[in-house]
């Protein structure tokens, strides 16, 4: 073990500047953090509000699992899960594009990244911390979400089984297991879209390019998976497993494509992120 | 700050070859592939016909694998389509047998397409007789293996209507080697009118939903075709089509008539019932020698899984080697989810391979068949898993378990001419999801009685035909009742299996159900699982949409034996088939232990490295705050810092001074461990100095404008700023750098407010935090006012005392030489001059003199004793004198002697000398650095 501390100041330890809890202050000081979790909490009860307007009226389809929306005012399990499904698709994946896209790109559009390196910060723990405090606030607005969902709609449509037309219905304790099953998955497929927003954040000094770029691709991906001739290649696209949560509706629940979700998702954020570490250590910061 | 053009270009490289990349991937993957056969269309004229005599042409192709000639023979497959196909419907499946090496005939059958003839349903004499000069045809072939002569390899494979063909085929041609018959029927006429007591097919209730699609696209498939032909200007046995009967289609008149007969009525007659069987592979069961791969789906309500029973018993009973496998599909279920058609194709090919190839081992007797256990969520279908079990255990299962169902005698009304009628299954709706969705199955009230079981205690895994008893009283003697099995859960949902009923009619019955008999039925063969907690019910009732019931209204009573009977269930224990998708599971396990591996050896490797750099000091530079050697920084081809030597010692106020783009910026950059150098050492307190070095700890810098977090105040951001650098608080000094900020109250405020000086002080105070022993400030007086300049002159000097040192940039000469103790001046990336500011911008020997007449003064002076040169300027007024230790009074003495009138004397300084003669050489700077 080298003494990392050569010629250093005192008390100063490379492996303590820029603690989590800093970051996170950091994080949390910026209006948008704030806004974003806030957007969480409201959207359920916002929702909430919509379904006491409901007649009833039309059909909503979407094939087996349209259910999803009649049944969602069945019980606060179901108004949870309908939450994540209306969300999934675009409100948590920009959510998880502004935590991880914006964090190192901001830095550098401000000028303060020079100084965090000048302190110095050690380029890979900068990016570690910036990546575990992102992930964080990720992981909090997804909780965030599910958890104001499942609070307000057990308040209001009561503890009731898990429904759907796909299977039979969930007890509630299984069912809530389900609901955090659900939650992981989402949590993993959302990674990508961590990895590739991080991955552009420190590729650029403009946090919208590397939000907007993270989200945009996303899109475009889940565009290319809608085109069934492109066959086994859509296997291979980030988004292609990104619904693949449904399975655990079923009885007995679904792993497989869980399982294949989850490879890619690992797979592709892995990637991300080491080229994100790759580049950022190597890279000279002009900005 | 633009980067330099190579790195655009580089990155434009980059990107495009991603691109390539990803395109040739799509490309490749979806470009089509050599297919690796051949095929050859063919009309092939056949005789058949009971005398053999009766010539018809038979649309044909054949798939001929890449290889196969004359030399290097390859076995066949005759490849039989469903009803209402032709030869177009079984290319796919071509494809991929003729991709394992078989040649592969496929051909329109009689009646159907652009074949000629009619329409005989797998007649012995027909559709079989031109499959056995289909056979001929192949022995023929020089490609095609023999095994004697005018005796082809030749297996046969079809699916339904291709499936009878190919069981009625082995039984009547002994040069048939294997048989792959799918989803088709042992008894035509059974399977159409069937009877779930034991009653024969004169008995039966006829399916006439069924029954009319299939004759619908017999008769329709004729005149459409009829269409085609007209329309594509013709096909060759136009004339047969012309002659098409609208009432019949291509159907033979036999059969037509037959059909009519019994759609009519709802009642078979001998006749048709006779004429259905000769189409019937029960006829010809005990002469199959051919190896039987059974395959039958459990969601198949034309021909179910009692069916492949009866065959597998009749081929079994001769000795001949059979294997049944059940899938989750049929004519109502299609082809099943892929995991199924992965097997049964696997299946498949082991058992041709074997049989007809000869090659790879015996495929094993075992049973295996496969049930729902959900919905795939990603393609919308079911998913299910596959079992095993040693032998065919035939519908009543290895084991079997009884659940008791109670009710009281009902009374139940037959609708008057079927309708309104039950929904139990949607025929035609094919390869959908009409057999499993609940909501579909619908029993009306007052046509059905009902008889359920307690909840079960553990779960049931029925695979197989229950059985149940009951008994029924009918004013008119007989009645029409459909037998369902219902699952039921605990939220009343009703489940019927496939939407699978046994229709029974039951005769001779009393008028009041204390008399009636039990009778035993036998439900439909089923692969479901009752779960823990569900009951099970037993629905008898009246009328069914998809079969023909009497059209007099009547009133039943219907009852179990004793109000309870006990429901018998064949369950097949069964071993799961694991499924090819759990290896997924071990592959994301593995990568998982991968990535934790990767991270660990990456995390091993980078302090290893980081253990062998070299920490040790420079004793030379030891106490020295900065010494820089040899520094070059090169972007692309631009070099922006070139040889740039220099030291800071303690004590020191260092300027380094330089018009704009001389590389200021950069060399700082690299102090700062923001860029690598090119070449060349830093060393800080002799600590090596590279991006990260600890040694940058005892730096405090303001490079290229303040940065800070626009959101916070100021105050907020300098303890933001040092929370970051995980030292303790109270090392900070923070009231001192507030002091030397001097914002005041504005210290509260966001610092998207402040002016550009007020960033700037803010800048310099969290370059000062926590005393650093060098401090390295870039222009640090940029958008200061005047008093706020002089103090912060002040304040640098103070600085540097105590042992410390502070470099200082500037593009001010004026700035460096009233701040700094020495100075280093750099242009165009390396240094000009350096050295104490006293000594550099101390007197020079220069001194330029403003005269009335420059030629004269320069005249007068060259002739001066010791003063060794005079340069004229531009100006033809302006001088200058290198005295060279003359006194400058002695000077403008003699040219005042002279008569030269002089305007000014001003000393040079050998700073400026040096810094003019740069700016004045290129004022336009050498780039933006």
């Amino acid at each position: 073990m080298t003494d990392l501390r050569a010629g250093a100041a005192a008390n100063y330890r490379a492996a303590r500047t820029l603690p989590i809890r800093a970051e996170w202050r950091r994080q949390w000081s910026r209006a948008r953090t704030r806004w974003a979790l806030g957007l969480m909490f409201l959207l359920p009860l916002i929702i909430l509000v919509a379904f006491q307007f409901d007649n009833g009226g039309d059909d909503n389809g979407g094939g087996e699992f349209g259910s999803l929306i009649d049944m969602a005012t069945s019980g606060g399990l179901n108004f949870t899960l309908f939450c994540l499904y209306v969300s999934a698709t675009f409100l948590l994946v920009v959510a998880v594009a502004l935590f991880c896209g914006d964090t190192v790109a901001s830095e550098a559009q401000w000028g303060s990244l020079r100084y965090l390196l000048a302190v110095p910060v050690p380029r890979a723990r900068l990016v570690a911390v910036k990546l575990i405090v992102a992930l964080g606030y990720s992981g909090l607005a997804l909780l965030t979400l599910a958890g104001t969902a499942l609070a307000v709609g057990t308040a209001r449509y009561g503890w009731e089984p898990l429904r759907s037309t796909v299977a039979n219905e969930i007890a509630p304790g299984p069912g809530l297991v389900r609901l955090l099953g659900i939650l992981g998955y989402l949590a993993v497929v959302l990674l990508v879209v961590a990895g590739l927003a991080f991955l552009l954040s420190v590729s650029t000094d403009a946090p919208l390019g590397a939000v907007g770029g993270a989200v945009l691709l996303w899109i475009l991906s889940s565009i290319l998976d809608q085109i069934t001739a492109l066959g086994a290649v859509r296997n291979l696209l980030p988004t292609h497993y990104s619904t693949a949560w449904l399975g655990l509706l079923s009885t007995p629940a679904q792993y497989d494509d869980i399982v294949k979700g989850a490879i890619s998702a690992v797979v592709y954020a892995t990637l991300f992120w080491s080229l994100a570490f790759w580049r950022f250590t190597r890279k000279d910061v002009t900005s | 700050m633009s980067p330099p053009l190579s790195r655009t270009r580089r990155r434009l490289l980059a990107g495009g070859a991603v691109l390539l990349v990803l395109a040739g991937a799509l490309t490749w993957a979806v470009w089509p592939d050599d297919p690796g056969y051949r095929t050859q269309d063919a009309r092939i004229a056949v005789r058949s016909g009971p005398g053999g005599d009766e010539s018809v042409e038979l649309d044909t192709r054949l798939f001929l694998p890449d290889g196969a000639s004359a030399t290097d023979k390859v076995p066949a497959v005759l490849l039989a389509h469903g009803f209402g196909g032709t030869k177009e419907s079984t290319y796919s499946d071509a494809e991929e047998l003729a991709g394992i090496g078989y040649a592969v005939l496929t051909w329109t059958a009689r009646g159907f397409g652009r074949s000629g003839g009619q329409i005989h349903l797998d007649n012995p004499d027909y559709e079989v007789r031109d499959a056995q000069r289909l056979v001929d045809w192949l022995a023929a072939r020089p490609e095609i293996r023999t095994d004697a002569p005018g005796d082809p390899r030749v297996g046969v494979v079809g699916s339904s209507y291709g499936g009878g063909l190919a069981l009625m085929l082995a039984g009547q041609d002994q040069r048939i080697d294997a048989a792959v018959p799918m989803a088709t029927w042992n008894d035509l006429a059974g399977a159409f009118l069937p009877e779930s007591t034991g009653q024969g097919a004169v008995d039966g209730v006829f399916k006439k939903t069924w029954a009319g699609l299939f004759f619908g696209n017999g008769a329709g498939a004729g005149l459409g075709a009829l269409g085609d032909a007209v329309a594509g200007g013709g096909a060759p046995d136009l004339g047969a089509l012309v002659g098409a009967d609208p009432a019949c289609g291509r159907f033979a008149a036999d059969v037509c008539a037959a059909y009519q007969r019994i759609a009519t009525t709802g009642r078979a007659d001998q006749a048709a019932v006779d004429l259905l069987r000769r189409s019937s592979p029960a006829t010809v069961l005990d002469r199959i020698k051919a190896p039987t791969l059974l395959v039958q789906g459990t969601a198949d309500t034309l021909f179910p899984l009692s069916e492949a029973d009866a065959n597998a018993r009749g081929i079994a009973a001769t000795g001949t080697p059979v294997r049944v496998a059940w899938f989750t599909g049929g004519h109502d279920g299609g082809d099943g989810p892929q995991s199924d058609r992965d097997r049964i194709k696997f299946l498949m090919a082991q058992w041709l391979d074997h049989y007809v190839k000869g090659t790879g081992p015996a495929p094993a007797d075992s049973f295996t068949w496969s049930r729902i256990t959900g919905f795939n969520a990603l393609d919308r279908g079911v998913v299910t898993s596959g079992y095993s079990d040693p032998a065919y255990p035939g519908l009543g299962g290895t084991q079997t378990s009884t659940v008791t169902v109670t009710g009281p005698a009902q009374t139940v009304a037959n609708p008057p001419a079927g309708n309104p009628a039950a929904i139990s299954s949607l025929p035609g709706a094919g390869g959908g999801l009409s057999s499993f969705v609940n909501g579909v199955v619908t029993d009306l009230p007052g046509q059905h009685a009902r008889f359920t079981s307690t909840p079960l205690d553990r779960p049931l895994d029925i695979v197989g035909a229950p059985t149940v008893r009951i008994r029924a009283a009918s004013p008119t003697g007989e009645a029409v009742l459909f037998v369902k099995l219902y699952d039921v859960d605990p939220a009343g949902v009703a489940t019927l299996s496939s939407g699978l009923v046994a229709p029974v009619r039951l005769t001779g019955l009393p008028a009041e159900i204390s008399a009636a008999q039990p009778v035993s039925v036998t439900l439909p063969a089923i692969v479901h699982r009752v779960e823990a907690g569900h009951t099970l019910r037993i629905a008898v009732a009246t009328s069914d949409q998809a079969f023909a019931t009497p059209a007099q209204p009547a009133v039943y009573t219907v009852a179990v034996p004793d109000d309870a009977t006990a429901v018998t269930l064949p369950t097949v224990p069964g071993e799961p088939i694991a499924s090819p998708q759990v290896i997924w599971r071990y592959v994301l396990v593995g990568l998982l232990v991968a990535i934790a591996v990767g991270l660990v050896v990456v995390v091993l490797v980078v302090r290893r490295r980081r253990g062998r750099h070299d920490t040790s000091v420079h004793p030379e530079y030891a106490d020295l705050p900065l010494r820089v050697d040899g520094l070059r920084k090169v972007y692309g081809d631009f070099v922006a810092v070139d040889r740039v030597d220099f030291e800071v010692r303690r004590g020191q106020v260092v300027g380094l001074l330089g018009p704009n783009g001389a590389g200021k910026t950069t060399t700082l950059r690299v102090l700062m461990g923001m860029t690598k150098p090119t070449a060349g050492q830093v060393h800080v307190f002799g600590h090596p100095l590279v991006p990260g070095s600890p040694v940058l700890s005892r730096i405090g810098a303001l490079v290229e404008g303040p940065g800070f977090l626009p959101h916070l105040s100021g105050l907020a951001n300098l303890r933001a700023y040092w929370a970051a650098t995980g030292r303790p608080e109270e090392d900070a000094q923070m009231e001192r750098a507030l002091e030397i900020a001097g914002l005041g109250e504005s210290v509260h405020r966001r610092v998207k407010t402040y002016s550009h000086g007020m960033r700037q002080r803010l800048a310099i105070a969290q370059a000062m935090l926590g005393l650093p022993e060098l401090l390295v400030l870039d222009e640090p007086t940029d958008g200061l006012d005047p008093p706020q300049i002089a103090e912060m002159r002040r304040v640098l000097r103070r600085y540097a005392t105590d042992g410390r040192a502070v470099l200082v940039s500037s593009h001010l000469l004026a700035e460096v030489e009233q701040t700094c103790t020495h100075v280093v001046v750099v242009n165009k990336g390396g240094i000009v001059a350096s050295g104490p500011v006293d000594e550099i911008v101390g007197e020079s020997p220069s001194v330029q003199i403003e005269v009335s007449d420059a030629g004269a003064a320069a005249g007068v002076l060259g002739r001066l004793a010791g003063v060794r040169s005079v340069a004229v300027d531009g100006d033809p007024r302006q001088l200058v004198v290198d005295t060279n230790g003359t006194a400058r009074s002695e000077v403008v003495a003699e040219l005042v002697r002279a008569g030269i009138g002089v305007e000014r004397v001003v000393p040079r300084r050998r700073l400026e000398d040096a810094f003019l003669a740069l700016v004045g050489e290129s004022s336009s700077g050498s780039g933006d650095r």
